[in-house]
């Protein structure tokens, strides 16, 4: 428990940061960023987001204090503000249009990756000649390689050319939003190359941490015991080396994150998903400040669950972070 | 006076041993690899552009031509040719990468030591600020901090890209500070009367050697993917040749519907070339480093079973679940932010 307790006040610590961030950067910045969007917009901005817009960036009057005090209750409220290349529509609920495609795209393609790398990495670990002779080169390459000029690749090669899969886009824009079969089908069928683009290019990662902890665990005087009871090879390997291997591999999964995060909101921009990143790419192409911030609390804060999660997945699997005292 | 001489196998030693005989790096078939092909990018950004003369944004009539012997790359829909902005974009990316990773690195190795060193209440907010650093996405950052640029140009994305950066390293440094603090030269320094400042920087940096390294070409692949993934959103300047900026036009003008494979190919390459180089000298450290990497382990693996425990015990005493074994692997393998 007391494990837990102290991820819990460490993610509480990390959103405040990032919040204040948030707050910071527009007033940190040289340069006053609010006038010269407003001159951007040369009068054809509805004095409803001017003054949204001045309450964002803290304009208005007060000291310093007092505005990060209304910008923290205007958070609690959910109010993030007007966006401007969705007007009239509020930030917030841009963002939770979005918020499920992102979520179920990085989510799914993310555990897959963990656990194909994570299982080829035991192998990898296990048998290590295979490894050294196959199977570095192309993981490091494909590690090293940008996710989005991986996925302009794919959306290449198997949309453009072999027409295989749609080029962009989450459904067929003929079929509704509902959650009934043909719905499923073309969301699934769209999310084929993105989801597959993300797996490809961040699966190295993962296989190579847990080679290496694989690599470690085999040197255990457990693992010797096993092998002196004449187990088979593939129980040791199983049960005795990759059970051990695999807590600390948890534990980066949950570090790298945030790398594998921000990779995959590259690809929803090449694939045009509209999930959160392509809503950042408009956000930044339109100069829309709110939703550049509102999308970036909310992607903060979508990494920090899923961080969240893998730590109960960690409890789950290392009794000694159960312990009481 | 009864000292127990710890036999824990750790990074200073290893360091050291490295630091005495400079051969072994050579015959890491890795670490030459990687040096050469990274050494070869290196003088394509320094001597390129005096040696391709043509006019990367000049606007010609031959547009969109496939790879030949006039283009080696081919042309833009414009008529540009790719293979001059290649050589030119290779400066800016290389530069970018290189300097921010250094930044990075003299952030991690500052924020590392001090906390390492520092402990109680110093190293924990330290620590702490390097894990938020870590676990907010890195990229979303700085997107935010770019966006709100005044000027674009090639020194903010560094600066930017430096300040999102340092936080994988410090960890690492930290672990690795952690574990040297207490051995017996450091005390006795301390007991000759030796300054904090010359105990951290002249007595316990030098055994970080590889460790710092290996975070400085982890660092410089991070700037190169993000530099490259900023250029892309067109948050960087788009005028200034780089490859990312030739991933940004490629895109914005539709090279895949043009059917022009030969614009946007070569910077993704290039860049999976210059992480796999580095990656391959961090390969390369790593098995100086743990030698365990090598080949199957032999005589080390007791000395290397205390290193992990006391690390494990040093990192629980931070907010974290650190093991630090796996630490070098950790480096190397950090996935790409691009």
């Amino acid at each position: 428990m007391r494990y837990l307790i102290r991820r819990i006040l460490f993610y509480i610590v990390t959103l405040w940061a990032a919040v204040t961030l948030n707050f910071a950067i527009p007033r940190a910045m040289p340069g006053s960023p609010v006038e010269s969007v407003l001159a951007r917009f040369k009068g054809q901005i509805s004095p409803h987001a001017v003054a949204a817009f001045t309450k964002l960036f803290g304009l208005g009057s007060g000291g310093i204090v007092s505005q990060y005090w209304a910008y923290l209750s205007d958070l609690l409220h959910g109010n993030l503000g007007i966006s401007f290349s969705y007007y009239p529509s509020s930030t917030l609920s841009v963002i939770l249009t979005s918020l499920p495609w992102t979520a179920v795209l990085i989510g799914v393609s993310t555990v897959i990756s963990f656990v194909i790398g994570t299982v080829l990495g035991i192998l990898a670990g296990w048998r290590r000649k295979f490894w050294l002779d196959m199977m570095l080169p192309v993981t490091t390459f494909l590690g090293s390689i940008p996710f989005f000029w991986f996925g302009l690749l794919a959306a290449f090669l198997l949309a453009y050319r072999l027409h295989a899969f749609p080029l962009s886009g989450a459904v067929d824009s003929t079929t509704l939003i509902a959650f009934n079969g043909t719905f499923l089908a073309s969301a699934a069928y769209h999310a084929i190359l993105p989801a597959g683009t993300i797996v490809v290019s961040s699966i190295g990662g993962w296989m190579l941490g847990m080679r290496n902890m694989m690599v470690t665990t085999q040197a255990e005087d457990y693992v010797l015991m096993a092998e002196a009871k004449g187990l088979s090879p593939r129980r040791i390997m199983m049960s005795y080396a990759a059970r051990n291997a695999i807590l600390p591999s948890l534990a980066t999964f949950a570090m790298s994150l945030g790398f594998v995060v921000s990779g995959a909101i590259l690809v929803e921009i090449v694939f045009s998903y509209p999930g959160l990143g392509y809503v950042l790419f408009q956000a930044v192409t339109n100069d829309d400040f709110p939703l550049m911030q509102g999308v970036f609390l909310m992607i903060t804060l979508a990494v920090l669950a899923a961080n969240f999660l893998a730590d109960l997945a960690y409890v789950a699997l290392d009794p000694r972070t159960r312990a009481t005292n | 006076m009864a000292v127990t001489i710890a036999p824990a196998m750790n990074a200073g030693d290893a360091s050291a041993d490295a630091d005495r005989r400079p051969g072994l790096s050579l015959r890491s078939g890795k670490l030459l690899t990687g040096t050469i092909v990274f050494a070869i990018f290196a003088i394509v950004a320094i001597v390129g552009p005096f040696v391709v003369h043509t006019d990367p944004s000049a606007l010609t009539s031959d547009t969109l031509q496939a790879p030949s012997g006039a283009h080696w790359f081919g042309t833009t829909q414009t008529g540009q040719d790719v293979f001059a902005q290649f050589i030119d974009g290779t400066r800016i990316s290389m530069l970018v990468g290189v300097v921010a990773g250094l930044i990075a690195t003299v952030l991690s190795v500052i924020v590392g030591l001090i906390g390492g060193y520092a402990g109680g209440i110093v190293d924990e907010v330290l620590s702490v600020l390097s894990n938020v650093f870590l676990v907010i996405p890195a990229l979303p950052l700085v997107i935010v901090l770019a966006g709100y640029l005044p000027n674009k140009g090639a020194l903010s994305v560094t600066i930017v890209i430096s300040i999102t950066g340092w936080a994988w390293g410090a960890r690492i440094i930290r672990a690795q500070t952690l574990s040297l603090r207490k051995r017996d030269f450091i005390e006795a320094a301390k007991a000759s009367g030796e300054g904090r400042f010359r105990i951290l920087f002249f007595d316990i940096m030098p055994h970080l050697g590889t460790i710092i390294a290996a975070s400085f070409l982890g660092n410089v692949i991070f700037a190169i993917l993000t530099q490259a993934g900023i250029a892309f959103l067109g948050l960087s300047d788009v005028s200034t040749w780089s490859w990312g900026t030739m991933l940004y036009w490629a895109q914005s003008n539709n090279a895949l519907l043009l059917n022009a494979w030969w614009w946007f190919v070569p910077p993704g390459i290039a860049i999976g070339i210059v992480g796999s180089a580095l990656a391959l000298m961090n390969f390369g450290i790593d098995e100086l480093v743990n030698p365990r990497l090598r080949t199957a382990g032999i005589a080390t693996r007791k000395s290397a079973r205390k290193l992990q425990r006391d690390i494990n015990r040093d990192a629980g005493a931070s907010a974290l679940q650190l093991d630090t074994a796996s630490l070098p692997g950790d480096n190397a393998g950090r996935p790409g932010s691009a």
